[in-house]
């Protein structure tokens, strides 16, 4: 039985997703589902060089072709550029003066079928000049590398620099001082569900978007300005999304730009799906980086000191790279306590697919590496790694208090002592001293780390999430949202919200998911801001419903509106609950009995901006959340000692303070996903294989992904915060876990082992060469 | 591009159909192009994956690892053809009710797969259950709570609801 929280009707407890049903049966429809009436089939020409510049396109053959319908090359969009900012619009629809990655889009067709658009994307003549290519970011930042982007020298994409304290006197004060360098891996997103659309133009001024987007008021932005068409216009309509988790369905790819453009030429609907190839070699990826890690410690293990320096390979495009980078850095100062940090994040352009944001973003990098580290210096001391850690986490601050790190980030509540303390528990910790144990080839133990995620993110663009409650005079209810639930479940607990505040039943609400001609503005799905501020958003939008039918209520009971109160559809005089009607009656009094009465709640979210501002990431200060997660984990591993090969075990815990778990079993899935896929998954299997550019993994069975009979039952504990800053206290769940799983892992292998592995994934030959450097070693000693 | 065209027969959800099918067009393009039924997940076409698991037969098989024409006269079962009308099946039921659903894109596939392994093994132990959907990629769940709902859904079978 899954515990519940607080004294509340609805949330708090488990509640069935509103979803799940459609899902289950298999109702749900997907971009790929999407077929309309006379629909035409787009595919994408590719380079076949990473790093050529295009000399010329000759599309009249396939032109030629019977069944083709349309051809378009970059040409068409008149020279749009298009990025993540402003100041970031370096990428064209489909390029026109050189490819910068291998298999970028060169151009596009649109036929009466798939295998038709495929013969005519072959017919179409590209006639390259082969360039030099840079394929990572040390090659990339050589004096006279070749450039990605001529106008941009050195090939930086994006660098910060910022200093808090006085780092070089902290080192020089510190009793211990370490540095490690740890390298993380690139990492497809993990999605099953390929990128797919469905464009459509009902008129030459009207244009609709069905696709497989997570954040899909980035396209209705993108695509006003391309078309030049008002935004009343630009309408998106949101199928199911098939997972997330940042970069690719956030904003644009091909086939979106192909779809709109090739519908827009022929007057017919326009489907492109990805395959599995499309997807793995073009799209965005979690980027690889190299973070080395100083820090200086007291005696007893406090930490006075970090510098962190972070070189990233940014691929071909800019797209999030400079919150990426925003995000490696700022966070840092958080779990725990850090008086001076110093910050140098370096990200280059190079001739890969671009990278961008994923699941963990940013933080995952620097955690992994600074957490592990503590585990290293804990070994140093003498000190124990939870005790370590107890040490120096972060306190928790009295109500109304806000703890404010060095980089003036603002925390009013944080769990993570709780956390850690909970997992060391349940674990066992002190029992098993670090859990080691060894049974013929096979050595077992455990290990702990912690780590935080910003939740409520907020970017220097439109922020505000809003929602609007219709009350049907019959008492059902309508919740329009503009916000996306890709699987988190925010789409339950925004209705669930919605329900508590109004005193009705979850199954009284009707969600509509988004229809931008509808549904009012949101930023989109990421940087785990959807419940918290769309659950804000239901919270007002909700009072406001409430407060027109208090009212009315009021009124029939005699009764001042503050006197009167719905619970579980009963209408009632607080003082003498005798004095009560219906919640459907009440609904249609107001309806029929006041004069014109509809009832229209409506509300957005201010919470995290009016009180806290916003980053300012050149100086790499101020929040990017609105509150912040914390999290614990320990992940048991059992290693092979004759192959290296490291599994793990049940012996995994997750302790999270996700503030107060609005639908507790949704928190834990969130955390046991976040945890295993794109945690764990860095930390033990995924990684592209490069060769100049080229992407010699790009199937599933070649690139490993984590699997059913290989995953840990990894346990989740609930740590209640109430914070502040989220509706009835809550923060986000499931970032993290996967930024506490790789480090855990780890150290877990460590304990095993005593090998450390700084360069993930931790793959079977690394483990195995690993500890046969150390057998070697032991033996030298001898 | 895909041979000339064969006559197919098969059963789907107990439903008889005679199409006319190219010699290497998969089952599950059949499925989803022809027959209408979305529900079958198409993830990544190299057999993988595992969402456009139906069973065949009362085996879980990947639809796009086989030839439409290998299933012929045969009885495939695709999600949609679980539900007893407004009543879920019990793996559908555990599913939902024990929060195992997130995307919801894996889903179909593993349920396909659960409902193949439950036919043959009512009883089967948790390496079982982890064993039979290994085939089934998720993505953001981390498989916890759909291996706990398939082995709800087995006692609940067991004890003949």
């Amino acid at each position: 039985m899954t515990e519940t929280f607080g004294n509340y009707s609805i949330i708090g407890k488990a509640i069935p997703r509103v979803d799940a049903r459609a899902k289950v049966t298999g109702e749900a429809k997907y971009a790929a589902d999407i077929e309309l009436p006379n629909m035409l089939w787009g595919q994408i020409k590719r380079s076949p060089y990473p790093h050529a510049r295009i000399l010329n396109i000759d599309t009249s053959k396939a032109e030629r072709l019977p069944g083709v319908k349309a051809v378009t090359t970059g040409k068409d969009f008149g020279g749009f550029k298009w990025g993540w900012s402003r100041e970031t619009r370096d990428e064209e629809p489909f390029t026109t003066t050189k490819v910068r990655y291998l298999y970028e889009g060169v151009a596009a067709v649109a036929a009466i079928d798939e295998e038709t658009a495929e013969e005519a994307c072959d017919l179409i003549e590209v006639e390259y000049e082969p360039l030099p290519g840079v394929f990572d970011p040390f090659e990339a930042m050589k004096p006279g590398a070749p450039l990605v982007h001529e106008d941009r020298p050195g090939n930086m994409c994006v660098e910060y620099h910022w200093s808090f304290g006085d780092v070089e006197r902290a080192f020089a004060e510190s009793h211990l001082v370490r540095e490690d360098t740890f390298q993380t891996p690139r990492m497809a997103k993990g999605y099953l569900e390929p990128p797919a659309v469905v464009a459509h133009w009902p008129d030459p001024n009207h244009l609709v978007f069905q696709g497989a987007k997570g954040s899909p008021y980035f396209p209705y932005r993108i695509l006003s300005r391309l078309f030049n068409l008002p935004l009343s216009n630009v309408r998106i309509i949101q199928p199911f999304i098939g997972s997330d988790f940042g970069g690719t369905k956030n904003d644009m790819v091909h086939c979106d730009y192909a779809a709109v453009m090739l519908a827009k030429k022929t007057g017919r609907p326009v489907k492109l799906v990805y395959t599995e190839f499309d997807e793995l070699t073009t799209c965005l990826r979690r980027h690889p980086m190299w973070i080395t890690v100083k820090t200086g410690v007291t005696r007893d293990g406090i930490l006075k000191a970090i510098y962190l320096k972070a070189i990233a390979d940014g691929g071909a495009y800019t797209r999030m790279s400079p919150l990426t980078m925003f995000l490696t850095g700022s966070c840092m100062t958080m779990p725990y306590k850090l008086p001076n940090f110093k910050y140098d994040g370096l990200n280059y352009f190079s001739n890969n697919p671009s990278s961008a944001a994923m699941r963990g973003h940013g933080l995952y990098h620097s955690r992994f590496a600074a957490d592990v580290q503590m585990d290293m210096i804990a070994e140093e001391l003498g000190i124990d790694p939870v005790e370590m850690r107890l040490r120096n986490a972060i306190e928790n601050p009295a109500p109304g208090k806000v703890y404010e790190t060095v980089n003036e980030v603002h925390v009013a509540s944080c769990g993570v002592k709780e956390c850690i303390e909970k997992v060391a528990e349940a674990v066992n910790w002190k029992g098993v001293k670090s859990g080691k144990r060894v049974e013929g080839d096979k050595a077992y133990a455990i290990g702990i780390a912690a780590a935080t995620y910003n939740s409520g993110t907020k970017l220097s663009a439109h922020n505000a999430c809003a929602a609007v409650i219709r009350v049907c005079e019959d008492g059902s209810v309508n919740y329009l949202t503009g916000a996306s639930d890709v699987g988190q479940g925010s789409d339950t607990v925004t209705c669930a919200i919605a329900a508590e505040v109004l005193g009705i039943r979850l199954e009284d609400i009707d969600l509509k998911r988004v229809d931008t001609s509808f549904t009012p503005v949101d930023p989109g799905s990421y940087g785990s801001r959807v419940t918290v501020l769309a659950g804000q958003a239901a919270i007002n939008a909700a009072q406001d419903a409430k407060r027109q039918l208090l009212e009315v209520a009021a009124q029939q009971f005699g009764v001042k509106a503050e006197e009167v109160e719905i619970k579980n559809k009963q209408v009632f005089v607080k003082s003498n609950p005798a004095k009560n009607m219906s919640w459907e009656r009440l609904v249609r009094t107001a309806c029929y009995e006041t004069p014109g009465k509809v009832i229209i709640g409506r509300g957005y979210s201010t919470q995290g901006i009016s009180l806290l501002g916003l980053a300012d990431f050149s100086r790499g200060v101020g929040d990017i959340g609105t509150n912040y997660s914390f999290t614990a984990q320990a992940v048991g591993v059992e290693v092979d000692t004759e192959t290296g090969m490291v599994k793990c075990t049940d012996d995994s815990v997750i302790a999270h303070d996700c503030g107060f778990p609005l639908n507790p079993p949704a928190v834990e899935t969130q955390c046991q996903g976040g945890s295993y896929h794109q945690g764990i998954a860095a930390a033990l299997y995924e990684e592209f294989k490069m060769d100049k550019g080229q992407t010699l993994n790009p199937n599933l069975v070649d690139y490993k992904r984590p699997r059913a009979y290989e995953a840990p039952m990894t346990k989740v504990e609930h740590v209640i915060t109430n914070d502040p800053y989220g509706p009835f206290g809550a923060k986000e769940a499931s970032e993290g876990s996967c930024c506490s799983a790789p480090p855990a892992l780890v150290s877990a292998i460590y304990n095993a082992t005593g090998v450390w592995i700084k360069n993930l994934p931790t793959e079977p030959e690394k483990v195995f060469w690993a500890l046969k450097a150390k057998k070697e070693k032991g033996k030298g000693k001898k | 591009m895909k041979g000339k065209a064969k006559e197919l027969e098969l059963t789907v959800n107990g439903k008889p159909y005679k199409l006319m099918v190219k010699p290497k067009t998969l089952l599950v393009e059949v499925l989803r192009d022809e027959l209408k039924l979305t529900g079958t997940k198409t993830g990544c076409r190299t057999s993988s994956c595992g969402a456009c698991t139906v069973n065949i037969d009362g085996r879980a098989v990947r639809s796009c690892s086989v030839l439409a024409l290998q299933a012929n006269g045969r009885e495939v079962i695709t999600i949609e053809g679980l539900a007893n009308g407004e009543k879920l099946h019990p793996i559908q039921e555990a599913m939902v009710e024990h929060g195992a659903i997130e995307c919801g894109f894996c889903t179909p596939g593993m349920v396909m797969s659960a409902r193949a392994l439950l036919n043959e093994n009512p009883k089967p132990t948790r390496e079982e259950v982890r064993e039979a959907i290994q085939g089934n990629l998720c993505a953001d769940e981390g498989y916890v709570k759909y291996i706990e709902a398939i082995e709800i859904a087995a006692e609940k079978m067991r004890g003949g609801q």
